[in-house]
């Protein structure tokens, strides 16, 4: 393979001031981080630990093996939503390693809001099972939550993804032999306690944990009988008594010890075998992609140089290079793994769609994981293209993408508009996991496109009644949409929205990715297989 | 000749014996315990024969099941090595009986010689000088207060079936003879099932020298001169050499007449070696005969170029020696270190578990014994004796710097063993000036303890191990699935937006 060259030039002003804004974005993205993950107010972190009770990230820390990478999914989920209340929706959830095997843990943290589930709090849960069940991952559940917060009833409770998806998804993990774990460290309340109900093993926390379908006020109210917590529901109860519980533990430091050792008697997984190479560094800089990517997003610059800095030696084979060439296509290798990557060069034309059509067929042929890297506007408008079917072209690569069934990974790296979003593998067209990057935007349109088209069709409307619109009227009109589009295309809006999982610092992307792929080995990629494509 | 042997024993000299059959183009038959299976001796032999469970009475020790194996093996010898067996008149006239030659002394003389008892009564007639002492054994507490004040104190509890140290008892005072002999006739029993024990005058400060010996069959008897074995933890030797510096020429030869007169009285025939204490005055009192190869006999293989084990066996076929006494010279000095599985740190404590590494040592003039390998399981059941080092230069302190460097070179990880600890007697000032007693240990070496301060090559060995761990993320292309690296177990301490 041949190294891409760089075409950047890394002393010019262009790069040093797009470095400074890129930097600037990451940084302020790392203090939200920060901030985000202390969890709870500190009144409650300090209550938490007067229990003698871990807070939800030492718990982890403890789950699992030293000096290993935790691939955390969603860190800042509901962020800016219900009044800034519920940092990271009150629980963490992601991919660590336990005994050298990857293991998917979510974990409750009491600290905000006692743990409870918001209607994020459910979507983030859920998902998780999901990266569970797409890349066959034991899961590892730190229960400590009082169940759905009652407030948000009708937003987490009855609907197909709500709370009971939670459970149902257990059982069918289970079902397909991924072991479900969970550790009882808190108060597992009504539904909650399904969680442990329904897992594989248990572990419970002595005069700490407690599990019960009715907690002692329901209780005293439905049939008049006083009883504390630990006699309903704690872990002698369930210990000994029910059987509730398998495994005793004394604290918290206890109960994440048996969850290693839990995890260490599991089956080792056996990983689909790619034709792997050494890993190589890439052999430009990727501290220089702070520099490549323009700081306005309308500016377009060469996707090859944000792929020369993410993959292994810099080393590209293009595939069709003089073909449709607003999409890159070609083969890389990232820490070793074979790749296919698409990146955009531009707005997607037909060839460019049948490009991609014919690249995702290669590489799902030959069982290749699949890269995106999105910065895109959308398919091409106007009646030229209309006429010579840009509709059945772009559709071809969408049909392409949705059917690829080899694990996709999607990094948004600048605009992530219309249609595109859908051919370019998008939240809807299940990738295994989708990172966007601090500068990034995602949106139906951009602001300035949506805002000209409300007002085409309102002027169309006023001429109709012989009105006409000043151009400060026009402005005026164009206001709240314009402020509306900008805040909801916002890489923290997206995550917050969990249309996403999570926003990547550009120097961790291919990490990342390695990460990513080396987890969706876990399942062996199936055969090609692929519906009807219009010609 | 011989046709095919037996070697009942394990570790170091199993495979030392082995050697020398192959060397004589005789077949060579093993036999092991269940947990010795992966032992060098077993890959080593021609033939293996697993003789039962771990516990040596079970196995090494059942005469039974030995006996049988060899007739199954169709061998026409055994030889016992040292230890189990190795003294064991009943095993021995066993041989006899069943008419499997035993390479070692006839049973009678054996049973003479290992009865200390009947042994010093035999001495005494032919005039061979003994440390004063009782004339007979006993049971009974009673009789040895008068004995010890007859013989004077401090005198020495010793069992009169046994030696290795086992049931041995130094006492200075009347009262704490009874205790002494207590506790002496309780170690007897358990070590060999016969409680009776001894009293002898207690030499202070002695240096413990023995003779090797060869005699045939046909009456001829040779002394290869002495051995210096004066260097002993918990009374088990772990250093010896020869010559000794104690002895002048005519000492030397004077102890060597009357070493072959012990074996001439005592009608032994074969390797034996004949003990003696010598005191600080230059006198030397006979103390027993071990009627087996030593552990320390290649140190007299060296400077005297006879291979003693090939003598052996070639005696038990029943020739005649083919050297005269005078023809024997010891020519340089030789060294042997004992490697034993014990920590010298924690009062020579046994330590059993898997040998991690181990580095052999070499060099001019260093012979190597050994019944180990890297990934082999040092097991709780026997005798610790890994390995010795061995040691020559012509002169004494040519074989103390060789020994010096061959123990600086020998590395066995996984275990401990007693490596730096020896390095730390050769570099003793007391054991350069050849002040070997046989309280050598105690008074110089008590407060011992490993130099972890300035450990040989530590940095280097962090930088290699980094280097390589290093090396092992980026393992070479490959679809080997075991190979495939994995980033997962690679990248580190890693998380989102976290560095």
């Amino acid at each position: 393979m041949f190294r891409i060259e760089s075409k950047i030039d890394t002393k010019s002003l262009e790069f040093q001031q797009n470095k400074a804004e890129l930097q600037r974005l990451v940084a302020e993205h790392k203090e939200i981080l920060k901030k985000t993950k202390l969890g709870g107010p500190e009144k409650d972190r300090i209550r938490h630990k007067e229990r003698k009770k871990l807070l939800v990230r030492e718990r982890l820390d403890l789950l699992f093996d030293k000096n290993t990478p935790f691939l955390e999914l969603s860190p800042l989920a509901a962020y800016n939503m219900y009044d800034n209340e519920a940092p990271g929706s009150g629980i963490v959830t992601g991919v660590g390693v336990v005994h050298g095997r990857e293991i998917l843990v979510v974990a409750n943290d009491a600290t905000v809001k006692g743990g409870t589930y918001f209607p994020i709090t459910i979507k983030k849960h859920v998902r998780a099972q999901e990266v569970a069940m797409e890349n066959r991952l034991p899961c590892v559940y730190l229960v400590d939550s009082g169940g759905i917060f009652l407030p948000y009833q009708s937003g987490t409770f009855p609907d197909k993804d709500h709370f009971g998806k939670i459970f149902y998804n257990q059982a069918r993990l289970s079902a397909m032999g991924i072991p479900q774990i969970a550790i009882v460290l808190g108060s597992c309340t009504a539904g909650g306690a399904y969680v442990p109900a329904m897992s594989d093993e248990a572990v419970i926390v002595r005069k700490q944990g407690t599990i019960f379908i009715g907690g002692p006020p329901l209780v005293k109210a439905a049939t008049g009988e006083e009883v504390t917590d630990e006699d309903l529901g704690g872990a002698d109860v369930h210990c000994r008594i029910s059987g509730v519980a398998d495994h005793y533990a004394l604290n918290d430091q206890h109960a994440l010890q048996i969850a290693r050792n839990i995890v260490e008697c599991l089956d080792p997984s056996k990983k689909f075998e790619l034709d792997v190479a050494e890993p190589e560094d890439p052999y430009y800089d990727p501290e220089e992609l702070y520099g490549v990517v323009p700081r306005d997003l309308r500016r377009s610059y060469d996707i090859r140089e944000v792929i020369a800095r993410i993959v292994d030696g810099s080393k590209f084979q293009e595939f069709k290079e003089l073909f449709g060439p607003t999409l890159v296509t070609g083969f890389a290798r990232i820490m070793g793994y074979p790749v296919g990557i698409l990146g955009n060069n531009g707005v997607l034309f037909s060839e460019s769609s049948l490009k991609a059509a014919h690249f995702i067929n290669l590489c799902t042929m030959r069982k290749i994981p699949l890269i995106f890297l999105q910065n895109i506007t959308g398919f091409i408008v106007g009646k030229q293209y209309e006429h010579g079917g840009i509709a059945s072209d772009g559709a071809k690569m969408v049909h392409a993408v949705a059917n690829a069934d080899v694990p996709k990974f999607t990094v948004i790296v600048g605009g992530s508009y219309g249609a595109g979003n859908y051919g370019m593998c998008g939240r809807a067209y299940d990738p295994r996991l989708i990172w966007m990057w601090p500068n990034a935007k995602i949106c139906v349109m951009g602001g300035e496109q949506a805002a000209n088209v409300l007002l085409t069709v309102k002027m169309k409307q006023l001429e109709k009644q012989g009105k006409t619109m000043t151009k400060e009227e026009q402005q005026k009109f164009m206001e709240p949409t314009l402020r509306k589009y900008e805040e909801e295309s916002s890489p923290y809006f997206s995550g917050a929205n969990l249309w996403d999982d999570g926003i990547l610092d550009p120097l961790e992307t291919r990490t990342a990715l390695a990460l990513g792929i080396s987890m969706a080995l876990n399942v062996p990629i199936p055969d090609q297989r692929f519906g009807v494509f219009r010609m | 000749m011989l046709k095919k042997i037996l070697i009942a024993n394990r570790g170091e000299i199993a495979v030392r014996i082995i050697n020398a059959c192959k060397e004589m183009s005789i077949p060579s038959v093993a036999v092991f315990s269940t947990v010795d299976r992966p032992a060098l001796h077993v890959q080593m032999a021609d033939e293996a024969y697993c003789i039962g469970n771990p516990p040596p009475l079970e196995s090494y020790l059942n005469i039974d099941r030995i006996i049988q194996v060899t007739k199954e093996s169709g061998s026409d010898a055994i030889h016992p090595g040292y230890g189990f067996l190795a003294e064991n008149p009943v095993f021995c006239a066993r041989c006899e009986k069943e008419g499997i030659v035993f390479i070692g002394p006839n049973s009678k003389a054996m049973k003479l010689v290992g009865d200390k008892v009947a042994s010093r009564q035999t001495m005494t007639q032919a005039k061979i000088p003994i440390i004063p002492g009782m004339m007979s054994s006993g049971k009974e507490v009673k009789g040895f207060k008068e004995a010890a004040e007859k013989i004077g104190y401090p005198v020495m509890i010793k069992a009169s079936a046994g030696g290795g140290g086992k049931g041995m008892r130094i006492i200075h005072s009347p009262d704490e003879l009874d205790k002494g002999l207590e506790a002496g006739m309780r170690e007897a029993k358990s070590a060999f099932g016969d409680e009776s024990v001894y009293l002898e005058r207690y030499i202070e400060n002695p240096r413990h020298v023995e003779f090797q010996v060869l005699a045939d069959n046909c009456g001829n008897v040779v002394h290869l001169c002495e051995r210096e074995c004066s260097i002993q933890r918990r009374h088990q030797k772990i250093v010896e050499e020869t010559p000794s510096c104690a002895l002048d020429e005519k000492l030397r030869e004077k102890m060597g007449e009357v070493a072959k007169q012990v074996i001439k009285v005592s009608g032994y025939n074969n390797a034996g070696t004949v003990e003696f204490l010598l005191d600080q005055n230059m006198n030397f009192y006979f103390l027993e005969v071990n009627a087996r190869l030593q552990v320390e006999h290649p140190i007299t293989e060296l400077v005297t170029g006879i291979d003693l084990v090939k003598q052996q066996i070639r005696i038990a076929s029943g020739e005649k020696l083919s050297f005269t006494q005078e023809q024997i010279k010891q020519r340089g000095h030789a060294i042997e270190c004992r490697i034993y599985a014990e920590d010298p740190e924690n009062n020579f404590f046994p330590s059993s578990g898997k040998i991690l590494f181990m580095k052999e040592p070499q060099g001019p003039g260093i012979r190597h014994d050994c019944g180990i390998y890297s990934g082999f399981d040092v097991s709780v059941y026997y005798d610790p004796i890994l390995s010795k080092v061995v040691a020559w230069g012509e002169t004494r302190e040519d074989a103390r710097k060789r020994m010096i460097q061959a123990l600086s070179n020998y590395i066995i990880l996984g275990i401990k063993t007693p490596i730096e600890f020896l390095g730390s007697i050769m570099n003793h000032p007391e054991f350069i000036a050849g002040n070997t007693q046989t309280n050598f240990i105690d008074m110089n070496m008590s407060d011992w303890k490993e130099n972890k301060g300035e450990k040989r090559y530590i940095h280097e060995a962090i930088m290699a191990a980094g280097i390589s761990s290093q090396n092992k993320s980026k393992s070479r292309r490959t679809t080997a699935k075991e190979d495939m690296p994995n980033p997962w177990l690679t990248v580190g301490k890693w998380s989102l937006s976290g560095s």
